[in-house]
Parts: structure tokens; C-alpha cells; sequence
């Protein structure tokens, strides 16, 4: 890369030199003639000794003390562990000791550096202002039809615009190419199929505590708790692999218990309770955040991420927020031992929209 | 010559030999850079990359970007036995068990967030003073793709850590990419690597975030660094400066020892920020469970306003045969950057357009002569600063002591009125303010003297302006909005793509309708002659000029 040439340079006093071949944007001097750059303010390290060598002590004083705590970084490095006792178990407070001596250490270091070059530059350097003159920067009419008649000559002597046969094909070749990519990127991830709507819940699938996979018996809920859950086949999946942190992602729900004289039941869904406990996807309908904030006194049950508000009492109506679907309720039932079972899987799609749900 | 010249001098000629460099360095050593203290706002976007660019080689060299499964058994005893990925693990490893590794993670994050920040302001910088016209208008598109680029890659770098918060905010993007139609299930898909999360997506976006936006940062900064180099930068009117010229301080010594020490300071404050300021602690938030989230979760700041615009989003979801559209999703993840991305790229053109105006320039518009162009800015940024607040709703609700419903209600109707409005008051400032250059120009400045004439009239002492002064308030363009030609020709023949012109004209003329003109040379020189036969009452006169129009008989 080249630039054009810087033209006439001028300093300050020697008024303006050469002629530009740019147009200023206005005839100049509309309404006002320019009357030229003003002379350079004196600065005090011009004109006084002892400024001036103040100056220069100070500009050394920051390049030596950035020494200093350059050398004072070091010195942190080696006098703050991080590990403290015995068991080679790190001590948070001295991570943050560490942390704060290396930071402040060298971070000063750097803006003394970077402070005294500007303090340097702008007291002590004697640069004057200088002015260059801007060029057009397109190419003069005669580069331009040269340039064509070269492009015109060359495409002559190709016969690119002739032989159609070759360019037709060279196209052809060309368009082509792009698909063996997209192609080669189609192993990224499986079609999606219906894995989506699945989850790990069934017909007969225990409702178990989602940490210590322990069966749950329609006693253990008071009206207005509320307990995390998991499906019990949940606990055999490999801890390898990507399948366990998916279920993760898909198969929390949740159970309340909710009077049965607040309770509206929807159609179809009469037996999904066992006497006012019901059970709900944990997945917002909206973009997928774990729903978390219940206020038992009125059933809500509020998504942290973005506020999508969901009625319990309601078959899980949405009642304000972004969601745009309720949430999706599982079939509750009690086996012969008297634990809380799934009836099936859920009915509706679990989490957010996708384009296959319905299918 | 001084021996360090002689030495250096050498190395010069010895590459000159090869590679003809002082034709080059002849043109570019003295080269002009013009002093203001916002021209230093792409400079702090550009020495904050290489602060990232330098920790991040740092973090390279421990994280692990895997998520595979693994016992956490390391220092950091409160984790002890507990399950996560092998990212998270070595980010705790990075942050425990590396002297400076905590504070190059820190100091990572940080100067990654002041990047877009400074990008950020440097825009809009570029937008209201103008720099973006010809012939700059192809660095503006760069510019505007370096920011969707470092957003980008700071999005992917908050996901890396598979921590509790990296992991909820891609369940989001997820949630986002779900609502495309026809498509959104396979690109999900593609991108996990099967369902959501699944164990590939952290090495794809670590990829992504070392090497492939990386690369296309640096090639577009390459070419942003060029380009200003090579049609030289920008500078304000002012005595002696035009579209001809470019003032200022020599590149070689001034600017390098001053450019030079401010990446240090960028760099130096970049590590007392990570060393004193803590940012996210993803040991306290754990590892990632798709089944868990913290109530007030933040994103990093430059998605804040994508975060917000899911919040304030309705509910809108329809069907199509069966098929979902959720409009609900779809708006503020996929159609609101578009409809932020694609004007603003074009917005050198649209103007252009607009105003006619073809010319090359130089010299920086100041936002008050730009009325419409300034009030768009105002109503855009009112726009996005109440999609960020939105972002934050929660905080706000607390902060307020009410409901946060409340306050997405009213953030609902604000982004519907607020914007508007801004837009016009921002408008009425601007021509106000243009009012008042102008009656500076024409009578000076008010001194704050009130004196008596021997009438015993009472009027205020109006202070002339220095010449340089005036010069530089008077120094843009006049500005006159394209005029519609007439329906047919001489010929009776009809004027080609009349609607087209009639629509040019009309905003044409909002444009530029009302701006207030500077005084033309004649209106000058009347009020001038009116300050002559008294200087005390020289803006009183204004008011009745007609009884002393005539020049001649007063001029002096």
C-alpha cells in the first residue's frame, strides 16, 4: 500500500502552500475569510528552565517508578501463594491477595509508561504543527481509460467473452463447488427427528427427588410446597456422554399441591392430579430457562430469565410474559406401593417452540 | 547526525536495499494527525483488542475447551466431588492454581468489554459529527462489521467457561435459534451436536472465539487501519483547516510517543480493573445444570438489549398448518438485529441520497448543523439504552420498590413514545443552538454589560468575535434541500421517475427544510455597519433594520 504524495508540508507561520487540486465544499471564506491558523500557544517548558526540567524529572520519575513496580510484580508473584494449609486446598482470600498485588503491581507500572510518553510528548517534543494538503483520491480520467482499455485488452486476448462453451462450463464448475461444504458440515449433528418431544418419562416412570433420586409419596407435599423432580430411569443414565446432561435439559419437573377448591381443571385432565398435587415441565415454554420463583398464595409461577408468568391453579395458563404456550403438565398417578408415578410422557412438547412440535 | 540516527539508519537502508521502505517512510514518517480527544475513542477500541488478543494467548495455554465429564478433585475445596466438564474444571484450575491466572481472566473480560464499549461510542462519534460520508463510507461498514464481530466473539467467549451463567445464556441463543422457521431444529442440531447442550458445543464455539472471528477482526482492523491511513483522518473546522488540508502533530515523534503511551494506559487501566475489580466469579455460580438457574443472572452488557427485547416481547405465537411461528422469539433474537444491522450499514448511502450531497469531506459536521441526522442518533440510542433498562428489569423492579410487570408495561409503551419524542426535542436543541451561532456571528457574543444610552435606553454590550471564532462557526456548508423540478420539461415532455423524485424531495426537505442558515455575507456586513454607530445597542438595532438599509452612506 502506497499513499500519494504527502504534497508541500507547511508550518505554522508560513501561511498556506501549494494548491490542492480538492474543491473545498464551499467557495471559501463564505461569509467569513479564513484567517489562517492561529500561531502555537507558548507553553511554559518553552520559555522556562526551570518548568523544563521539572518536566523532565517528572517524565523520569514515572519511567523509574514503573521500574519499581515492575520489580514489585515479581516479588508478589513469589511472596503470595495460593495454596495455604495442608491439603494443598487453595484459600480464596489469598487468590484475591495474589490477585490484587499482580494487578495493581503491574497495572500502574503500565499507565506510568503510557503517561509519561504523553507527558514527554506533549511538554518537551518542540514538533510544530504541521499541515498537508489532501489530494483527490480518485485516479486522474486518463489512469481510468487506460485502466479499462487494459481490462478490455486482456479480456479480448482471454476470449473469456467468445468461447462460451469454456465460460458456460467454468460457471457451471464454479457454482457447483460451494456443496461439497455445506455438505461436509451436514455431519455437525443428526436430523432432529421427533428426539425433541421425547423425554425420559412413561407410563409407570416413578417421580423421584432430583438429587436423591428417593421415591415421593403424595403425603410428603403440604398444600403450597413445592418439590424439584426427576424421573427415576434418570439415575441410570451414564454419567459419559452427552445423554445424561440432556435429560438434564428436558425431563425436570416440578410437583405443588394446590386446594382443591382453588383448582381449575381443564378438560381431559381430570385424573391427571392425585388430590390437588400436580406436576409440571421445569423447561419455560418461552426460551428454555429452569422456571424457578412460586408464589404459593397464588399459584404463579414466575420464570427468572425473562418474567413469563404461569398459573398453576390453571393448567399452567400463561398470564404475562413472552410465553406464548402453557406449561406442559405430566399425567400423575400412584402405583401399588403407593409412590408418585407418570401416567405417560408429556402430551405437549416440553421447552421452547420448534418448528416439528406438532408433527 | 546522533549515533542512535546512524544505528537506525543502517537497519533503514539495509531493508531499503530490498524493499524500496523510505520511499514509504519518506511520504509517513512526518505524516499530519490531528489532535482531539475524540479521535481516541478508536484508539482505546483498538488497543483493548490487543490487551484481549495478548491475555487471551495467555488462557489458551491452560483451558481446556472439552466437555467431557469429570470428578472435580482440584483446590478449589467447596467444589471438591463435584460433577462438571472439563472446561469448567480447568477454568477453576486457571483460576486457582495459576499465579495471575485469576487476574488474566479478569483483565480478559474487562478489556473485552471496554472493546465494544469504545467501539460502541466511537460510532456513534463517527455518526454525529458526520465521518462517515464520502468517501469514508466503506470504513463505516467496516466499522460496523468489527462491532457485530466483537459481539460476537464476546458472546462466545462468555459460553466458554461452562459455568452456570455461560451455560443458561446458551440455553437462550437456543431458545432463539428453535423459533426460525423451517430451519431452527436442524441449526440447533448442527450446532450441538444432536439436543441441547450435548458435548460438542464448547470446542465448536472455542474455534470460533480463538481463531475464526479472531482472524476476520484482524483482517477488518487491517483494512479500518488502512484506509484511515491512507484518505488521512478527519479534523474539525477551524482557522486554516478545510477539505483541501489536514492540520496537525508530525506521526513521528509526536503521535507515536503520544499513541504509543496511550495503549499503555488502556493496558495498564485494563489490569488494574481485572486486579481490583471482580467479574464474574463462576466458582460461586457452579457448574452448568440445565435444571438450575440464579434469579438476576446478567448477560455482559453489549446483550443486554437483546436480553431485554425478549422480556418486553408479548406474547405472540401463531400457527401455520401445524407449524409454530413464534413471533415472540423470533422478533427480538433474529428480526431486531437485522432491523438495527441493515440501516445502519446502509446509512451513508441512505443519507447521500437524501441530501444529494456527492462530495468528498473532510472537515467534521458538528451535531447541531446536522439537526435530523443528530435526532435520529438521540432516538436510536433512547431506543437501546430502554431495551438494555429492560435487560435489567428485575434490578429496576427492586431498585423502584414495584412489581416488575410495571415495569415492563412501561418499558413496552416507552419504546413506542419515548424514541419520537427524543427525536424531536433533540431536533428543536439542535436549531436552537444553531440560532444562537448565528446571532453570535451576526452581533457577538453577550458580555454581560448592560449600559445606558444617552436616550436612556437600557441594552446589553455584545462582544465582536475573534475572526477565528467566527470563521469556524460559519465553516460548514449551506444547506438547501434538493428542489423538485417542474412536472414536465420545455418540451412538455414528463420528468423521468417522478415518484421517485418526489419522494427525494420530500425528505429532502425534512431534512433540511428548517435549519437555521449562517448569515450570508451581506447580512453580516448590515449588522457589522448597525454595531458601528454603537456598540452598545448593536442587537437592539436588529430588530429594526429597514430605516438604515442603505450600505454606502454609512460605511467608513
Amino acid at each position: 500500500m502506497t499513499t500519494p504524495e504527502s504534497g508541500e508540508m507547511a508550518e505554522y507561520g508560513e501561511g498556506r502552500t501549494g494548491t490542492s487540486e480538492l474543491e473545498p465544499a464551499q467557495p471559501v471564506g463564505d461569509p467569513i475569510p479564513d484567517p489562517g491558523p492561529a500561531p502555537p500557544a507558548e507553553r511554559m517548558t518553552d520559555i522556562d528552565l526551570k518548568a523544563e526540567q521539572r518536566v523532565e524529572r517528572q517524565v523520569a520519575s514515572m519511567f523509574g517508578l514503573a521500574s519499581l513496580l515492575i520489580l514489585a510484580f515479581l516479588v508478589a508473584f513469589v511472596i503470595f501463594p495460593l495454596t495455604t494449609d495442608d491439603g494443598g486446598a487453595v484459600d480464596v482470600g489469598a487468590v484475591r491477595v495474589s490477585n490484587v498485588a499482580l494487578g495493581v503491581t503491574l497495572g500502574l507500572a503500565l499507565v506510568l509508561i503510557g503517561l509519561g510518553a504523553i507527558h514527554w510528548a506533549r511538554k518537551l517534543m518542540t514538533s510544530k504543527m504541521v499541515i498537508h494538503e489532501r489530494h483527490q483520491l480518485r485516479s486522474t480520467d486518463d489512469v481510468r481509460a487506460e485502466t479499462l482499455a487494459d481490462f478490455e485488452l486482456g479480456t479480448a486476448e482471454s476470449t473469456f467473452g467468445r468461447r462460451k462453451m469454456i465460460r458456460n462450463s467454468l460457471i457451471g464448475a464454479m457454482a457447483l463447488l460451494p456443496l461439497p461444504a455445506v455438505f461436509l458440515l451436514r455431519d455437525l449433528g443428526p436430523a432432529p427427528g421427533g428426539v425433541k418431544k421425547n423425554t425420559l418419562w412413561d407410563t409407570g416412570v416413578r417421580v423421584v427427588h432430583d438429587r436423591t433420586f428417593a421415591p415421593i409419596r403424595p403425603s410428603e407435599l403440604q398444600v403450597g410446597s413445592l418439590v424439584v423432580a426427576m424421573p427415576e430411569n434418570f439415575e441410570e443414565l451414564p454419567h459419559e456422554g452427552p445423554e445424561r446432561i440432556n435429560q438434564r435439559a428436558k425431563s425436570p419437573v416440578f410437583l405443588i399441591r394446590i386446594d382443591p377448591d382453588d383448582l381449575r381443571i381443564e378438560e381431559g385432565r381430570e385424573n391427571w392430579q392425585v388430590d390437588g398435587i400436580l406436576c409440571y415441565s421445569k423447561i419455560c415454554t418461552h426460551v428454555g430457562c429452569p422456571i424457578t420463583l412460586y408464589e404459593s398464595d397464588t399459584h404463579h409461577m414466575l420464570c427468572p430469565c425473562h418474567q413469563s408468568t404461569f398459573n398453576l391453579a390453571d393448567a399452567g395458563e400463561v398470564i404475562f410474559g413472552p410465553a406464548a404456550r402453557p406449561l406442559p403438565q405430566l399425567p400423575l398417578a400412584v402405583d401399588e406401593e403407593g409412590y408418585l408415578i407418570a401416567q405417560s410422557d408429556f402430551v405437549d412438547p416440553v421447552g421452547p417452540s420448534f418448528w416439528e412440535m406438532n408433527t | 547526525m546522533s549515533a542512535v540516527v546512524n544505528a537506525a539508519g543502517k537497519v533503514v537502508s539495509w531493508v531499503d536495499d530490498r524493499t524500496t521502505t523510505n520511499n514509504w517512510l519518506r511520504r509517513n514518517l512526518r505524516k499530519a494527525f490531528p489532535d482531539h480527544w475524540s479521535f481516541l475513542l478508536g484508539e482505546i477500541a483498538l488497543f483493548s483488542f490487543i490487551v484481549v488478543l495478548l491475555t487471551g494467548v495467555f488462557l489458551t495455554l491452560w483451558f481446556k475447551p472439552s466437555m467431557a465429564h469429570v470428578v472435580y478433585d482440584g483446590s478449589y475445596a467447596p467444589l471438591r466431588e463435584v460433577e462438571m466438564s472439563e472446561a469448567f474444571a480447568s477454568t477453576l484450575q486457571l483460576s486457582f492454581d495459576v499465579r495471575g491466572g485469576l487476574l488474566m481472566r479478569q483483565v480478559h473480560h474487562w478489556s473485552a468489554l471496554i472493546f465494544i464499549s469504545a467501539m460502541s461510542v466511537h460510532m456513534l462519534r463517527i455518526f454525529f459529527t458526520g465521518a462517515f460520508r464520502k468517501p469514508r463510507e466503506l470504513n463505516w461498514v467496516v466499522g460496523v462489521l468489527l462491532l457485530f464481530f466483537g459481539t460476537m466473539n464476546g458472546f462466545t467467549g462468555y459460553s466458554l467457561p461452562d459455568d452456570l451463567v455461560s451455560g443458561t445464556g446458551m440455553r437462550i441463543i437456543e431458545g432463539g435459534m428453535l423459533a426460525i422457521p423451517v430451519v431452527g431444529t436442524y441449526l440447533s442440531s448442527l450446532l450441538f451436536g444432536g439436543e441441547f447442550p450435548g458435548d460438542d458445543a464448547i470446542p465448536r464455539l472455542y474455534v470460533i472465539h480463538v481463531l475464526l472471528v479472531p482472524g476476520v477482526i484482524i483482517a477488518l482492523v487491517t483494512i479500518h487501519l488502512m484506509l484511515i491511513w491512507y484518505q488521512k483522518h478527519t479534523h474539525w473546522a477551524g482557522p486554516g483547516r478545510d477539505d483541501s488540508n489536514v492540520q496537525g502533530y508530525p506521526l513521528f515523534p509526536i503521535y507515536t510517543a503520544k499513541s504509543g503511551g496511550f495503549f499503555f494506559v488502556v493496558f495498564g487501566v485494563s489490569v488494574l480493573m481485572g486486579g481490583l475489580m471482580q467479574i464474574l466469579p463462576v466458582w460461586l455460580f457452579g457448574p452448568y445444570d440445565p435444571s438450575v438457574v440464579s434469579a438476576g443472572t446478567q448477560p455482559d452488557w453489549y446483550i443486554g438489549f437483546l436480553d431485554g427485547a425478549l422480556r418486553v416481547m408479548p406474547a405472540w405465537e401463531f400457527y401455520i398448518a401445524g407449524y409454530p411461528i413464534s413471533m415472540s422469539v423470533l422478533i427480538p433474537s433474529v428480526i431486531l438485529p437485522g432491523i438495527i444491522m441493515v440501516p445502519l450499514l446502509l446509512y451513508p448511502w441512505l443519507e447521500q441520497w437524501i441530501t444529494g450531497d456527492k462530495r468528498e469531506h473532510h472537515v467534521l459536521d458538528r451535531p447541531r448543523n446536522m439537526p435530523v441526522r443528530t435526532g435520529i442518533g438521540t432516538a436510536f440510542i433512547t431506543f437501546y439504552l430502554l431495551l438494555w433498562i429492560s435487560g435489567g428489569n428485575d434490578f429496576v423492579a427492586i431498585i423502584f420498590g414495584v412489581p416488575v410487570q410495571w415495569i415492563t408495561r412501561f418499558m413496552q409503551v416507552s419504546l413506542i413514545v419515548l424514541p419520537p419524542l427524543v427525536f424531536w426535542v433533540t431536533k428543536r436543541i439542535c436549531l436552537g443552538m444553531q440560532r444562537r451561532d448565528r446571532e453570535k456571528v451576526l452581533h457577538g457574543a453577550e458580555s454581560g454589560v448592560v449600559a445606558v444610552s444617552p436616550e436612556g435606553e437600557y441594552s446589553e454590550v455584545h462582544t465582536p468575535l475573534s475572526p477565528q471564532k467566527a470563521y469556524t462557526l460559519t465553516a460548514h456548508k449551506r444547506q438547501q434541500p434538493i428542489e423538485l423540478g417542474p412536472e414536465t420539461d420545455e418540451h412538455g415532455i414528463p420528468a423521468p421517475r417522478r415518484g421517485r423524485s418526489k419522494i427525494r424531495a420530500r425528505l429532502s426537505k425534512a431534512y433540511f427544510g428548517d435549519v437555521i442558515q449562517k448569515p450570508t455575507r451581506e447580512e453580516l456586513e448590515l449588522a457589522q455597519h448597525d454595531g458601528h454607530h454603537g456598540k452598545q445597542n448593536g442587537h437592539q438595532d436588529d430588530e429594526t433594520p429597514a430605516d438604515d438599509n442603505d450600505d454606502s452612506t454609512h460605511r467608513e
